[in-house]
């Protein structure tokens, strides 16, 4: 539990089988829950409108997508916005990126977790749920080597296993988890405050 | 980050363009890409090369520039850009149009459809400009891969144009080549966007998710060059997750679509 002491922000990424998790975990956060929470998630290109809004009917804290340059705030969710990268600068200021799909994704997990791994090293918490492919994987492993600490949905439990087994070839994550026990982890954050 | 300095350092030197102010993450990771994709092993390495090989530095230019684009991305913009924006500022005399960095030409052919549809092509002139030549070159060929054409079909279709996107262009050997009269009143030339200043007065800019590879103060100069190119009224497109609040030029413009971020000249 002393490891996690510092934690200052949570960020997860997820992919097919992961939105009803998600749900689970934004409808279990407090309303002053201060520490801020990114969400990278798959999403399509082409749709930008109704993603956050339906996030947001089971949301106790405001869900937006952050806009290039804006900084990180306590007290918020951010998601990815559609068809770019999402980037954390060593500022704490939310960056994009049109560059190329990474593992075929664009938002990539991958480059979440490593720049926010970058920027916050051992002051992150990355959480990698279900999905498909192996996005997320490599970039957990980077935030891990910048002090970051990991937790992954246990495959056994998530509808999708490629991408928390993914991330178990690089390395052993801090914790292997059920959705349940991942929902209790981000609440156990409820008393930090980000400044 | 000393790493990273040294190779601006040694690009600066070698070409006169200067990345210190590019956005950190994004430059880092375009850095690391080309290390990667390049297969070399030290920083030391690719300085050395810098140092060395012209071509190289050029080549790297180009790859650590992001030049992924696409025609008529975000549809929604094109449509009020077509609907709302033009029909204001297209008076009698020509209408006088800024693409902004605008790397293999993709946004600019997409203008010119745009205006040939509402039958302005004629009356327009375009500058379209950007810092690497080789892709200025490929914007002038109009030359593109078949495979993108269906990316670029779905949002022609989404901005409802009013023919098929392939009547703009002939197929040869798995490459498509746009119509050469899009662009008979497009001017392309070579400018550096971080560096160069304004050189001209518009009725519309676009720079579309350029400013992402900024960072704040070089953003905030990039505004002012662009509120120096406009006229009162005159327009300013950006990316749909950009925004120019950070800007203390922001206070040049007012804000005429929250959604698309399309700006507008004030005095």
């Amino acid at each position: 539990m002393s490891v996690t002491k510092n934690i200052r922000i949570i960020v997860i990424g997820g992919s097919a089988g992961s939105y009803n998790v998600v749900g689970k975990i934004l409808s279990s956060i407090p309303e002053d829950f201060s520490l801020p929470v990114i969400l990278c998630l798959h999403r399509l290109k082409e749709v930008r409108n109704g993603f956050v809004e339906s996030l947001n009917i089971s949301s106790r804290l405001e869900v937006k997508e952050p806009l290039d340059k804006e900084p990180v705030r306590p007290g918020f969710v951010y998601l990815s916005p559609a068809n770019y990268h999402l980037l954390v600068e060593p500022g704490h200021t939310f960056a994009l990126s049109t560059e190329e799909d990474i593992n075929y994704s664009r938002p990539s997990i991958d480059v979440a977790f490593d720049t926010i791994g970058y920027s916050f090293r051992g002051q992150m918490a990355g959480i990698l749920l279900s999905g498909a492919n192996s996005d997320g994987a490599r970039g957990l492993y980077q935030a891990y080597r910048n002090g970051a600490y990991t937790v992954i949905q246990d495959p056994h439990n998530a509808y999708f296993k490629a991408m928390p087994e993914a991330a178990l070839k690089y390395f052993t994550p801090h914790l292997k988890v059920t959705d349940d026990e991942i929902v209790s982890f981000i609440s156990s954050f409820k008393n930090y405050r980000y400044a | 980050m000393k790493d990273i300095k040294k190779i601006i350092d040694a690009i600066r030197k070698s070409k006169g363009i200067d990345f210190s102010d590019y956005a950190f993450s994004s430059f880092k990771r375009r850095i690391n890409r080309f290390l990667e994709i390049k297969k070399m092993r030290s920083i030391d390495e690719l300085i050395g090369k810098i140092q060395t090989e012209g071509d190289f530095t050029d080549l790297l230019i180009k790859e650590i520039t992001v030049n992924v684009t696409e025609m008529f991305r975000d549809p929604s913009f094109w449509i009020v850009l077509r609907d709302t924006v033009i029909p204001q500022i297209a008076n009698n005399h020509a209408l006088n149009i800024w693409h902004a960095a605008c790397s293999t030409g993709e946004e600019v052919y997409s203008m010119a459809i745009l205006l040939k549809e509402i039958g302005l092509l004629k009356k327009s002139s375009i500058v379209a400009t950007d810092l690497n030549n080789n892709v200025l070159d490929i914007a002038t060929r109009g030359l593109y891969s078949i495979r993108s054409q269906e990316l670029n079909s779905k949002n022609y279709e989404v901005f409802s144009g009013k023919k098929n996107l392939s009547d703009y262009y002939t197929v040869h050997d798995g490459m498509v080549q746009y119509d050469k009269h899009l662009i008979s009143n497009v001017k392309f030339s070579c400018h550096n966007l971080a560096q160069d200043g304004p050189f001209g007065k518009f009725d519309l800019i676009i720079c579309r998710n350029v400013l992402i590879y900024f960072n704040f103060d070089l953003q905030e100069k990039v505004i002012f060059t662009f509120g120096q190119s406009l006229g009162k009224n005159a327009f300013l497109g950006i990316g749909s997750k950009e925004s120019l609040t950070w800007c203390k030029s922001s206070r040049m413009f007012e804000e005429v679509s929250v959604e698309e971020k399309i700006y507008r000249k004030l005095s």
